[in-house]
């Protein structure tokens, strides 16, 4: 299993990556399935998705709603533009914080990696100051658990 | 406190988070980092200055104006950010794994 790998490309662009022993299809359906995708979609420790609403066909809404057991929570509302099974998702999303962030265009690939699949996601945001707020505002929750980890500590 | 727990406080605030954020695209002054929020001067040189006394961003004297930038823990503190997201992410794809060995299991067990 190698490690995921998370960079930027241009100006506008994130690229995350990342292999999975298991074959596209089943990659595929653990993205498209909402009793698959409330099992693993929950970020750190703690965090839980009460509501994920997939239609997973052109056109089709989705809605993903996380929560802590704080009381904190926050959702995603996005569009799917295309899906071909089992091998590409391009879907829009934007997060509600509860301000709405700018779109965040998606084009998420599973490719056959011999016996297993390699996942590539391509994030496109409007502009460069957009992705570097994303990145900003995305780590609260990487936050909150090292917060955790550090209360521990002392 | 030693400077970690300093920094790591000053970072508690998602307003100091996204002000960071908007220095890390350069010098800016206290009006400009105001702007993009709904909140006083007042309020936002609170902020700066949490920010400051933790060691992220510095100010320079132009005049009348005093602009901030990102200082190198600043940097350093975004950097972080980034490493934490990046361990978010990690997280929610070894819990993947552990869905799609139990997706083989489960046809495996059809197949019988």
């Amino acid at each position: 299993m190698s490690k995921m790998t998370l960079k930027t490309e241009g100006d506008t662009h994130i690229i995350v990556s990342r292999r999975f022993a298991a074959p596209p299809e089943a990659v595929y359906r653990a993205h498209t399935e909402p009793e698959l995708i409330q099992k693993w979609l929950l970020g750190p420790e703690g965090w839980t998705m009460p509501v994920c609403i997939n239609e997973a066909k052109p056109g089709g809404k989705f809605r993903y709603e996380w929560t802590n057991a704080k009381g904190g929570g926050f959702y995603i509302t996005g569009e799917f533009l295309e899906l071909k099974p089992y091998s590409r998702i391009v879907h829009v999303e934007r997060m509600h914080l509860p301000d709405t962030t700018p779109d965040n265009h998606v084009e998420t690939r599973f490719d056959e990696d011999g016996t297993g699949t390699l996942m590539t996601m391509r994030m496109t945001l409007p502009d460069t100051q957009t992705r570097k707020t994303m990145l900003a505002s995305g780590m609260e929750q990487g936050m909150e658990a090292s917060y955790l980890r550090l209360e521990k500590m002392i | 406190m030693n400077n970690l727990d300093v920094a790591f406080s000053a970072l508690a605030d998602p307003t100091r988070r996204a002000i960071l954020a908007r220095l890390a695209q350069g010098e800016a002054t206290v009006n400009e980092l105001a702007e993009p929020f709904e909140m006083t001067q007042p309020a936002i040189s609170q902020h700066l200055k949490v920010l400051e006394d933790a060691g992220l961003i510095v100010r320079r004297v132009d005049g009348t104006k005093r602009p901030r930038r990102l200082a190198k823990a600043g940097i350093e503190a975004m950097d972080q950010w980034l490493a934490m997201l990046r361990k978010a992410l990690e997280h929610n794809y070894d819990r993947l794994d552990e869905v799609l060995a139990g997706m083989e299991k489960h046809q495996k067990g059809k197949k019988r």
